[in-house]
């Protein structure tokens, strides 16, 4: 578990999570999706309560906070990873998540973004992907597509999209996963996983804007689609995808990795088994970027979960620690006399 | 009178040096010249900005303190860490004003000027008084420098320097003659010349040199060759001076008459910092800085980031944004919370202002001002900024602020802020400037038993039968409780949409809306209540009322108490609350046939003043990037009152 709380004596239920506020997403928005996986999933983490914080920038998806029966700050765009880094410092014991979009965490808020996950501060950190600005109306986000056209960009976006993934891995975060909004059974899954991790977890939820960008996700989230487009990464296990789970990921000599048709001699041992526990981060690096290959399949899943890195609010508080140790607790009336000092009569 | 300029002869001095012990004890030798006594002076240490000149500002400045006098500094210096060397933009400048009787001001003008260069002393002798004395390094006035300072003449030989005392020293030839045995290169020996020039004002101002050596041996600690050297070349100036008598003169100020106690000097960062890590205790909790390194507020980061041993987490984030709002987390944590920056640094964080304005959260911002606008200049002063902490965010977004006005003030202030945020639920902007956080002056230790607890209670039951109301409020402060997270029961969500009273609810109703525009403006107006009414200095009534705020304090009152003197009418309301303002400040405008407000900008409080209360007020108004002079403000009251 993530945190030393004690569990609470009387299990929470998903209702212990839910509030009283009217939810104000459009109907079939992701967003519900996302929020019941959450609210199923944080009675299971053995957590008081009264120690979860959700905090959240400026977005559709930053109005979560208002629906989870927890203490909750709806802050402002793309500052909720700053927010929450400055509770974590203070109040370690807290069980802090995030959550955000696309926008807020990518474009507006990407400086906190990066600088959070390099940091490794112990949050979880939710990133609803719809690919759009919903809020403001329906202009392309910094996950859009290239060519989107949209109502800022009539004859098509020109920016390159980041890939949230890639990017967190870019920033040497120690816990990177994705998962979709209607795969509710894997994103529980991936959001305890997440819960589980010490340090900065980013997890991606590929959602759907039925209103600004509907089928956003559709090429992975259609049933005929899903089991060809989709790898699922599952530690120890051969990277294998395919309706028939007749394809593979393998290392090419070069470094590199090819994907192979399983049978005339290849075997699931010829394959990649994955690692989320690798130290480095190359190699969950290679596999975020596959998904832009031609014939390559979009991993969900855990891409890593390495959590050997002390935590800053840890290493943060331990640095006071040691200089108490080492000093002794701050005498005031000393301070205020430190330095050279004289005296009137 | 013309003076004739004495250049000293070397060999002589070297001579009597060779025949002194070589010790590097820094105790004062005996002064063969009886001190002539002197009440007050004014010194300015110049060079370029890589000559030391600060250090060796700070360290007379030390000396002289300790010794009993009060004091007044003007550190002035380059945005830019190395200009090149020996140009006009690289002159970095250190004043101190030191006197037997209180002292307000560094001082219009100065008595004793070091030029370690021709730049400097281009730069800094329009300010030097006639007959002063002008010690300039020799060494440093060959064709080359000249050409870098822009000037076509040697300045030590068309007689331009006439009309001062004139000391034409060879710095660095004296100070690598002192060295030489050390076995340092060339250069490593010119970077004691400093030391030289201070060893020679010691002398002049008959001073020891006790509490430099125990600074140089602290500072250079582990390479004991520069301990040596800079005593040595410290000691050397002194005996300079001794062996060739040089001034012919000497001076002695007695200490001033303060107040008993045990005194430190103080500068305004340093005194932030203390005031914070002191409000830390008063209330109970523990201090969070989030901050961003911007000029002149980095050394609240730097001071307060020592302080681990009381608890006090710094976190030095990735911008000014994350600097802000990581202390709003903080806060909302149950931290006392502070951010500390620079103008374009407030206005980078504005939004996060807002932000703790709608959530009711205590936030201390301090504002150390700068010039402007945009990146400015970034090492002087400046008071504008004070209408963008009033105004300066979206909407309606009231916001206490505290105003100090000494370097030794800004102690006070920061406890002040402290308290008024943490008992109304309320972001402070704390304005101070370059001039307060730099300067420094004599700070008469407080008793930490003498300073109030503001002990802060959390909210830890429901304030109502059901349920936990975030926005219920104390109805003689109007503030919100403030309830932590971990704390079982009081599960709330709060955020900068607009929200219902009492519930927190998110709202968007009409008079919903004007309702809580209005009670978040009751609430900062509630403040004055823990304002208590001002009383001027000076005249209680009369022909002319200064309100003024902030640094200005020390030429004001250096101003108004010389006019008084000469019979004139005056009173002084120095404002350290600027929003709100005092209650009775409207009343005691209306004590005085004119108002005169002098500020560093182009005149805001003036426009506050003028719109709150309709009073013709005037104003003086100086936007150079320092300080006004005391004679300024003298010929401005004369202008007004016609004499």
């Amino acid at each position: 578990m993530s945190t030393a709380t004690p569990p609470p004596i009387t299990p929470l239920t998903k209702k212990d999570f839910q509030t009283d506020q009217e939810v104000r997403w459009c109907p079939g928005c992701g967003d519900y999706a996302i929020l019941s996986a959450v609210q199923a999933v944080f009675p299971e983490l053995g957590i008081k309560r009264e120690n979860f914080v959700v905090i959240s920038g400026i977005g559709c998806s930053s109005r979560f906070p208002y629906y989870m029966n927890t203490f909750g700050f709806h802050t402002i765009h793309g500052r909720a990873p700053a927010v929450a880094t400055g509770l974590k410092l203070i109040r370690p014991d807290l069980e802090v998540w995030v959550a955000t979009g696309d926008g807020d965490a990518l474009s507006i808020g990407g400086n906190h973004t990066i600088h959070m996950l390099r940091r490794n501060v112990g949050l979880k950190v939710l990133l609803f992907n719809n690919r759009i600005y919903g809020l403001t109306k329906g202009q392309y986000s910094p996950t859009s597509e290239v060519n989107k056209k949209t109502k800022s960009t009539p004859f098509g976006s020109l920016d390159r999209p980041f890939n949230p993934v890639s990017l967190a891995i870019g920033a040497e975060a120690t816990f990177v996963a994705r998962s979709v909004d209607v795969f509710q059974g894997h994103l529980k899954e991936t959001l305890k996983h997440a819960a589980a991790h010490r340090g900065s977890a980013f997890v991606e939820i590929l959602q759907n804007c039925n209103i600004f960008n509907d089928g956003a996700w559709f090429s992975l989230t259609e049933r005929e689609a899903r089991s060809e487009q989709i790898l699922q990464l599952e530690h120890g296990k051969p990277l294998v995808f395919g309706k028939n789970r007749d394809k593979g990921i393998r290392r090419k000599p070069d470094g590199d990795i090819e994907v192979v048709q399983i049978g005339n001699g290849i075997t699931e041992s010829d394959l990649v088994v994955h690692d989320s526990h690798h130290p480095r981060p190359s190699y969950a690096f290679l596999l975020s970027h596959m998904e832009h290959r031609p014939g390559f399949p979009t991993p969900i899943g855990v891409f890593r979960a390495w959590d050997d890195l002390p935590r800053y609010e840890d290493v943060m508080n331990q640095q006071i620690k040691d200089v108490i140790a080492k000093r002794g607790v701050g005498d005031l009336s000393k301070l205020l006399h430190a330095g050279d000092t004289w005296e009137v009569r | 009178m013309a003076i004739e300029p004495r250049s000293l002869g070397i060999e002589e001095f070297i001579q009597k040096r060779d025949q002194e012990s070589m010790s590097t004890a820094t105790d004062t030798p005996l002064s063969r010249i009886k001190p002539e006594k002197i009440d007050q002076a004014v010194i300015r240490f110049a060079g370029d900005s890589g000559d030391g000149m600060q250090i060796t500002g700070s360290q007379f400045t030390n000396t002289v303190a300790l010794y009993g006098n009060d004091i007044a500094t003007f550190p002035d210096f380059p945005a830019e860490i190395r200009a090149p060397a020996g140009t006009l933009p690289g002159v970095s400048g250190y004043q101190l004003h030191f006197a037997s009787a209180d002292v307000f001001t560094p001082g219009d003008s100065v008595d004793v000027l070091i030029a370690m260069n021709p730049a400097a002393l281009k730069v800094n002798i329009a300010d030097l008084k006639a007959n002063g004395i002008l010690i300039v390094n020799s060494d440093s006035f060959g064709e080359n420098d000249l050409r870098k300072a822009q000037m076509t003449v040697n300045p030590l030989e068309d007689h331009s320097l006439d009309k001062y005392r004139l000391f034409s020293v060879e710095l660095e030839r004296l100070t690598r003659a002192a060295l030489e045995h050390l076995g340092l290169d060339a250069k490593s020996m010119d970077r004691c010349k400093n030391f030289f020039a201070l060893g020679m004002c010691y002398w002049l101002y008959n001073r020891s040199m006790e509490s430099t050596g125990r600074w140089i041996s602290d500072k250079f600690k582990n390479k004991p060759l520069l301990v040596e050297a800079n005593k040595l070349a410290m000691k050397a100036g002194y005996s300079y001076c001794e062996a060739t008598e040089a001034f012919q003169i000497s001076y002695e100020i007695p200490p001033a008459k303060l107040a008993p106690g045990v005194y430190r000097n103080l500068s305004g960062n340093q005194a932030l910092a203390l005031g914070f890590v002191t409000a830390a205790q008063k209330s109970g909790l523990r201090l969070f800085q989030g901050s961003y390194p911007i000029t002149p507020a980095s050394d609240i980061l730097h001071e307060l980031s020592q302080y681990k041993d009381f608890g006090v987490t710094t976190f030095q984030a990735e911008d000014e944004i994350a600097a802000v709002t990581s202390a709003i987390g903080a806060a909302y944590g149950g931290a006392l919370a502070i951010t500390t920056t620079s103008g374009p640094g407030m206005a980078l964080k504005t939004e996060a202002i807002g932000l703790a304005v709608a959530v009711e959260i205590p936030l201390v911002i301090c504002d150390i001002q700068r010039g402007g606008p945009s990146t400015g200049l970034p090492t002087k002063t400046e008071q504008a900024d004070l209408l963008q902490a009033l105004y300066g965010r979206n909407s309606e977004a009231p916001i206490p602020i505290v105003a100090p006005a000494t370097p030794s003030d800004c102690f006070w202030a920061a406890l002040e802020a402290c308290r008024i945020a943490v008992k109304y639920m309320v972001p402070v902007i704390i304005l101070s400037d370059g001039y307060l956080a730099n300067g420094a002056e004599p700070w008469k230790i407080p008793n930490i038993e003498d300073i109030p607890e503001f002990p802060v209670t959390f909210a830890t039951e429901k304030n109502s039968p059901n349920a936990y109301l975030p926005y219920k409020r104390n109805p003689d402060t109007l503030a919100r409780p403030w309830a932590v997270p971990g704390t079982a029961g009081l599960e709330h969500r709060i955020g900068g949409l607009e929200k219902q009273d009492v519930t927190g609810n998110i709202n968007y109703e009409p008079l919903n809306h004007e309702h809580m525009v209005r009670i978040r403006a009751a609430k900062v107006a509630a403040i004055v209540q823990d304002i208590p009414d001002i009383v001027p200095t000076g005249d209680d009534h009369g022909d002319l009322l200064i309100v003024a705020w902030g640094s200005t304090h020390g030429a004001i009152t250096a101003a108004v108490n010389a006019q008084r003197a000469a019979g004139r009418k005056i009173g002084h309301v120095h404002l350290r609350h600027l929003n709100p303002l005092p209650a009775n400040l409207g009343d005691v405008i209306k004590r005085y046939k004119q108002v005169l407000v002098p500020e560093l900008n182009m005149g805001q409080l003036l426009w506050v003043l003028r719109a709150k209360y309709l009073v013709d007020a005037i104003g003086l108004n100086k936007i150079q990037g320092r300080p006004f002079k005391q004679s300024e403000l003298e010929q401005k009251i004369e202008e007004l009152l016609g004499v």
